[in-house]
């Protein structure tokens, strides 16, 4: 499609009004930041940086509501993780049994390099147990390389709590719902 | 003091000389460093953030309301950019040309500071006239200056041996050649009415008969003085735009375009090198801004409170005066550099040189045969 | 020994060094070396005018010649590319007459220094400021008509210049 473009009238020619339309809006923008409007600009270490839900900070383990572990040691996470940075050691038959009653294992030994994740999610996306959460977490500093390998208490410590699948308080509230709906003539 | 009027009188213009210079040279460099401060400042203001304010110095920043006040302003960072500047590492590339490579910033810095020797920034402090050297052709010696100027970006580009700054290079010493001419031929009106080329009674033209941009304060009304109006403002307008152009700052920076040339002809340079190419910007700068109110603003001088004359013996605070109203005029440019900064888009190059060799020049030709016409029909 | 002497023997000593050093530079055999020192060799041409008097010959020589005609020499040097000329092999007939005409030049250049007036071109007898420059060039005296002429002459050759430079229209 064609765009039309006027020609320029001559006053517009002259450039004139352009210009100090320019100027006034370069100077509203000055006086405004100078005295009344606050500037955009964080100052970052004094105020905390908030971030979206969906942000992709640093992947924590999580406890569900009565304090167990959700980890049951599928490795998942790290076969999919992209730099290798989850290293997890099964329990293996002798190991310590599971923190909750429905759980089979759980690991005995988890650990994230924190220098080697890309933050990518794809842990998160694939675990089946809802246990591995990329949190808000984006600065990360450490004084030694070793001291950046989180093992699994401190990612358990990070991680907070989430609740987990409770499917039949789920299915009861589901059955209390079917009662009201459709609704009753 | 006895022993100042002891000395001989080549003794004693020798010693006032190197006097005033030191003092010029050192409130110059401070100055510059400043103004890179209030650039970015300024900047910030302009685009609704805040600029540099974290330098924070360990003793000055625990006084109770001062020191924060000076940390928000961002006051200590040009002293924080200049040890930068040293600490840095400055290498030198194995595939530039050594000579012009380390010639070609001290060619940059050192015109910029020559100016500013001619420019009376004062009227007289005790005996001493304030002016650095009093020049019988000072504005043709400033011209001469800056044209040598160009020397530096040249070599900058043709020293690095590659094709980003080389084309950087070319393209921004065409540009200040060619507004350099509307630059000269800018100024000739005000040669024209004056008489002179002495800069120190160029002020001394306009402390009588109004300032050289809007000649109807001071002289009153005339049928001279009224024509002359014209002539005074385009004069003015075209040195704006060249001087813009020839410290190649926007609208006109298509040479150093930070984001389309790299960097342009400093893209090479490393810490004290690219401080002195950045030094000389903002020192022509501030040469371009003292010209402008030498030239056409009335220099020291105000038309009221008889501040626009030399002051006799006893009064040196009016001295002082005169070299702080200078210097306000000279920072009120500086400050108009930095905003129209933010206002124009940049000008594409050939619109660029359109604008320079087809607009600006006929139009200051034009401008000086109107000069002439004016001033031979109102019988001067 | 007064400043305006150690002065000029500063100036005209760095003249010819200069001058020299541009056809004869042992730095490097690079065409952007000896248009550089074209450049100083102006500069203190220019020096030795400001002994003269001619303070405004001075500022214009550095003004058009360092500033504009040296930089558009130094455009066409750095964008043509120039290689760095070959040793020529030296031949007898260049020699001589190089020579010949050398000493030619310099005979000239001795007679017409010793056989002139050697004190009245030293000390100047006109305070040269820039308004009796105008009026000299301009009004009272002779220089009127070659001065247009040469004006006219500059227009010729950049015109002449242009047109040989132009792409043929089709």
């Amino acid at each position: 499609m064609i765009v039309k473009r006027n020609a320029l009238t001559w006053f517009e020619r002259l450039y004139l009004p352009a210009i100090i339309g320019g100027l006034k809006v370069t100077t509203r923008h000055f006086l405004n930041t100078l005295t009344t409007k606050t500037p955009v600009t964080q100052q970052y270490p004094e105020e905390p940086t908030r971030v979206l839900p969906g942000y992709r900070g640093a992947p924590y383990l999580v406890r569900d509501q009565d304090g167990a572990t959700k980890c049951v040691s599928c490795q998942l996470c790290e076969f999919v993780c992209p730099p290798k940075a989850i290293r997890i050691t099964p329990p293996g038959p002798t190991g310590k049994p599971a923190d909750r009653t429905n759980a089979e294992k759980m690991p005995e030994e988890f650990e994230i390099n924190m220098l080697r994740c890309i933050f990518c999610g794809l842990c998160q996306e694939v675990c089946p147990e809802e246990a591995i959460f990329l949190k808000s977490d984006f600065s990360l500093t450490g004084l030694a390389r070793s001291e950046m390998i989180y093992d699994k208490d401190k990612l358990l410590a990070l991680g907070g709590t989430h609740p987990g699948i409770q499917k039949w308080k789920h299915k009861l509230d589901e059955a209390k719902e079917q009662e009201t709906f459709p609704v009753k003539v | 003091m006895a022993w100042l009027d002891s000395l001989s009188p080549q003794t004693q213009f020798v010693f006032f000389t190197l006097l005033k210079i030191g003092c010029v040279l050192g409130l110059l460099l401070t100055l510059v460093a400043y103004a890179v401060l209030a650039e970015r400042k300024v900047s910030a203001l302009i685009q609704d953030r805040v600029g540099p304010n974290r330098v924070n110095l360990p003793l000055i920043g625990s006084i109770p309301f001062l020191g924060q006040f000076l940390t928000k302003l961002g006051f200590w960072h040009p002293l924080v950019d200049g040890v930068k500047s040293f600490i840095k590492e400055d290498f030198t590339p194995g595939h530039v040309r050594k000579i012009y490579f380390w010639l070609a910033p001290a060619i940059s810095l050192v015109p910029a500071f020559l100016v500013i020797a001619v420019i009376p920034f004062g009227s007289t402090l005790g005996a001493q006239k304030m002016v650095i050297a009093d020049l019988n052709v000072g504005i043709l010696y400033t011209f001469g200056i800056v044209s040598l100027g160009v020397y530096g970006v040249v070599l900058a580009g043709y020293a690095a041996n590659s094709k980003f700054p080389f084309l950087g290079g070319i393209r921004a010493s065409a540009q200040m050649i060619s507004y350099e001419i509307a630059m000269g031929m800018s100024v000739i009106p005000v040669f024209l009415v004056v008489g002179h080329l002495n800069l120190g009674k160029i002020i001394e033209h306009q402390a009588q008969n109004g300032w050289n941009v809007l000649p109807i304060f001071g002289g009153g009304f005339s049928a001279q003085t009224l024509l002359l109006v014209p002539c005074g403002l385009v004069s003015f307008v075209i040195f704006f735009i060249s001087a813009l152009a020839e410290t190649n700052r926007l609208p006109f920076d298509m040479a150093e375009s930070e984001s389309e040339l790299v960097s342009g002809y400093h893209t090479e340079y490393s810490s004290m090198k690219f401080g002195m190419f950045f030094i000389g910007e903002y020192a022509n700068m501030f040469a371009g801004a003292a010209m402008m109110t030498t030239l056409f603003f009335g220099g020291w001088t105000l038309p009221f409170f008889g501040l626009d004359v030399a002051p006799v013996a006893g009064e040196w605070w009016k001295g002082l005066l005169h070299i702080g109203i200078f210097m306000g005029k000279m920072l009120g440019f500086m400050f108009t550099f930095m905003w129209i900064r933010w206002m124009l888009p940049r000008f594409r190059y050939d619109q660029l040189m359109d604008l320079g060799w087809r607009r600006m020049i006929p139009l200051a030709l034009a401008n000086i045969i109107l000069t002439a016409g004016v001033l031979a029909l109102t019988n001067r | 020994m007064a400043l305006p002497d150690i002065l000029f023997y500063l100036f005209a000593f760095l003249t010819l060094l200069f001058g020299v050093l541009v056809v004869a530079n042992p730095f490097s055999r690079n065409p952007v070396t000896s248009a550089m020192f074209l450049v100083l060799t102006i500069c203190a041409m220019a020096g030795l005018f400001v002994l003269l008097n001619a303070f405004f010959l001075a500022a214009v020589q550095i003004l058009v010649y360092a500033g504009a005609v040296m930089v558009l020499f130094l455009f066409v040097i750095m964008l043509l590319d120039l290689k760095e000329e070959q040793r020529r092999k030296i031949n007898l007939f260049g020699i001589v007459t190089g020579t010949g005409a050398v000493l030619g030049l310099g005979f000239l250049l001795t007679r017409t220094i010793w056989g002139g007036d050697l004190e009245q071109a030293a000390n100047p007898r006109v305070i040269g400021d820039t308004k009796a420059l105008g009026l000299e060039l301009f009004t009272k005296g002779q220089f009127l008509l070659p001065f247009e002429i040469v004006s006219v002459l500059l227009l010729v050759a950049m015109v002449g210049v242009i047109l040989l430079s132009k792409k043929e229209l089709k």
